[in-house]
């Protein structure tokens, strides 16, 4: 028998029993539309994560000291060991030096607690220059941020992230008050726009304080006078140049340090991207965790599909018996009840399919997050489900193919 | 599955030549040959012996009744003629060629091209046509679509179905099922009609034009072997073979 004509006599039981192959598809489809969309999430989760490191700052390079890759050091005590200064932050945004760099902002920082009349809240308190805020693509919400005569004079003046404030300000006006900074009076001369909530990857970008990197050494952090920095954030021009920015950075700074040796830097220079693959990697175990589980679905819809097959060879005994008496051999009549089990798997996988693109379609405005089902997926999610219910079609097709044409004949 | 049945048909013509002689009994041709046949059932210590050395002839173009009462084993007869099952001991030749010790993909050859089934319960499947119903044993052969569709409705007309082609069983009498069964049975060309209780779901009128037809069929050349328990049916044949507890009645 051709294998076209054994597909269309399998089409053709399909169609009959309509109403259990809708049944028997059933469980493929909900298993394959659940694949779907949950590798959907994952990658949607780690698309969200990467706009929103991008966010952070565009272009962004962080120097910090020591030669290890650990981000940590951007939030690590004041050691007395950085090797970063505020002359080496100033050296690089000299833009005959490095081109490429469009700004820089020297960061220390430390955990202060904000004391306002009788609210108290402990958050990082950062010391900086004015161009931190385009660095960090952050607005205000109200008043300004740090200008260069703050810097200059070291005044007494803090901006607030929108947490802090409200942490401590509540429904008060902040513009203007005076807050305690370990022991220290300093007017809120600022509170930045929220960024909303702070991914996994990074600490709350709404919860901190802002205060001129001149005050925050000599008189707030009680570092020591000398001109070391925490870390160093470097803003390139463009996108395009983060990596001409780079090796601007390094060359400028292996020689500021007197370092010939690239390999015996005594500093780190991080992108961004580095923040992203920790977090996509992250997520993309999340997705395989997630896809592994609704695997577990599909196969359970493969147990379906052969439980309704044994039952639809018991109930066809008298079918199949007579294809037997007009002469068709066993190969065929597995045949036939494999093909049957393949067009349960197409179709039920194809329906699954369209399930999954649809939700990819509706469900991310109803759980507020984004759902993307690569091309890929769908494709190998209804391989799935065809090789998933031929294997499981096996037996049924065997028990068939093993049946006497006289019993089954007997059949009523 | 085609090459195979190249190769098998070979074979069988070759048979045929080689028994060619033997096969030929007073100036007419043996169509079907058993030869002390006995078959024994075993269902685990149970044994039971259905049929004890049964030997006759059929020849080519006759229309034979085997008749006896329930148990008698018409049943396992039928079954061994029709190419379903092999007999315990003993030769079964059909056209020369000896079936009795094929396998299960040689039978289903020989009842494909060799034998055209006609069951009380007429058989059709539910989903498929008229049509694609007598189609169903090309299916199992190497014929192509038009042949199939040639044959299936030439054969359709025979029986008096032609307005009817397009039309599943549900939407067919008992009567027109039963012919949609017997174009079925023909539609290969087989050397031999074998008919189990072919009228026994049929009202008399139906059973009637059943008969006549296969009357008519016999007056074509075709040999049709009818299976039953009605007296009536089987007085329609020109030979009658009685069989009881397994074994033959000797003829009057």
């Amino acid at each position: 028998m051709s294998w076209g004509n054994l597909l269309a006599t399998a089409i053709a039981a399909v169609q009959w029993n309509r109403m259990r192959s809708v049944l028997t598809m059933l469980g493929i489809v909900i298993g394959i539309a659940a694949i779907m969309v949950t590798v959907g999430l994952g990658e949607g989760a780690q698309a969200k994560v990467k706009s929103t490191i991008s966010a952070l700052g565009s272009n962004l390079l962080t120097v910090s000291p020591g030669s290890s890759s650990s981000l940590q050091g951007v939030r690590g005590g004041l050691g007395s060991g950085s090797t970063l200064t505020l002359s080496d932050a100033s050296a690089l945004s000299n833009s005959q030096v490095a081109p490429a760099i469009e700004s820089t902002a020297p960061i220390v920082s430390g955990h202060e607690t904000l004391t306002f009349g009788a609210t108290n809240w402990t958050t990082t308190v950062y010391g900086t220059t004015p161009s931190w805020l385009s660095i960090r693509s952050r607005t205000l919400e109200e008043g300004r941020f740090l200008t260069s005569s703050d810097m200059s004079s070291s005044n007494n003046v803090i901006v607030l992230g929108a947490v802090t404030a409200q942490e401590l300000f509540g429904s008060k006006t902040a513009l203007g008050q005076s807050v305690d900074v370990g022991g220290l009076p300093m007017t809120v001369i600022g509170v930045l726009a929220p960024v909303g909530t702070g991914t996994s990857a990074t600490s709350n970008q709404d919860d901190l304080a802002v205060v001129p990197i001149t005050t925050a050494k000599y008189s707030l952090l009680g570092t020591s006078s000398t001109d070391s920095v925490q870390s160093i954030l470097i803003k390139s021009t463009s996108a395009a140049t983060l990596s001409a920015a780079y090796q601007e950075a390094n060359k400028e700074l292996l020689m500021l340090h007197g370092i010939t040796d690239p390999a015996n830097a005594d500093f780190t220079i991080a992108t961004e991207q580095s923040l992203v693959s920790a977090a996509t990697s992250v997520s993309s175990t999340l997705t395989a965790l997630l896809g592994g589980i609704a695997a577990v679905s599909l196969l359970v819809g493969g147990v379906g599909v052969m439980n309704i097959m044994l039952v639809s060879v018991t109930e066809r005994t008298k079918e199949i018996g007579l294809r037997k008496a007009l002469g068709a051999t066993p190969s065929v009549i597995r045949r036939q009840f494999l093909a049957e089990a393949s067009i349960l798997g197409a179709f039920g996988g194809a329906i699954g399919g369209a399930l999954g693109l649809l939700g990819q379609l509706f469900l991310p405005s109803v759980i507020k997050f984004p759902i993307e089902i690569p091309g890929s997926v769908t494709a190998l999610s209804i391989l799935a489900a065809i090789s998933i219910s031929l294997i499981f079609g096996v037996y049924p097709a065997a028990r068939a193919a093993r049946l006497s044409p006289i019993d089954a004949l007997r059949s009523e | 599955m085609a090459e195979d049945s190249v190769v098998e048909d070979s074979v069988v013509e070759d048979s045929v030549a080689e028994l060619d002689d033997s096969t030929m009994d007073l100036g007419r041709k043996v169509l079907l040959q058993l030869v002390d046949i006995s078959k024994v059932y075993e269902l685990g210590s149970v044994r039971f012996q259905a049929l004890t050395s049964v030997s006759f002839n059929i020849y080519d173009g006759e229309y034979v009744a085997i008749t006896g009462p329930s148990g008698s084993g018409k049943s396992t007869l039928m079954h061994l003629i029709g190419c379903l099952d092999v007999p315990t001991s003993g030769r079964l030749l059909i056209d020369g060629k000896d079936v009795s010790r094929l396998d299960e993909l040689e039978l289903a050859q020989i009842r494909n091209e060799r034998i055209g089934f006609v069951f009380q319960q007429f058989n059709l499947l539910a989903p498929l046509t008229a049509l694609q119903n007598v189609e169903l044993p090309l299916m199992y052969g190497s014929y192509n679509k038009r042949e199939r569709g040639e044959r299936s409705l030439a054969l359709l007309e025979r029986v008096g179905l032609t307005d009817h082609v397009r039309h599943r069983p549900n939407e067919l009498s008992g009567g027109q099922q039963q012919r949609v069964a017997i174009a079925r049975a023909l539609v290969v060309g087989p050397s031999l009609i074998l008919a189990d209780e072919p009228t026994g779901n049929l009202d008399s009128k139906n059973a009637f034009d059943v008969l006549d037809l296969f009357d008519e069929l016999h007056e074509a050349g075709r040999t049709i072997v009818v299976i039953t328990h009605d007296s009536e049916v089987a007085s329609r044949a020109s030979r009658i073979i009685r069989i009881r507890d397994g074994q033959l009645e000797p003829t009057q």
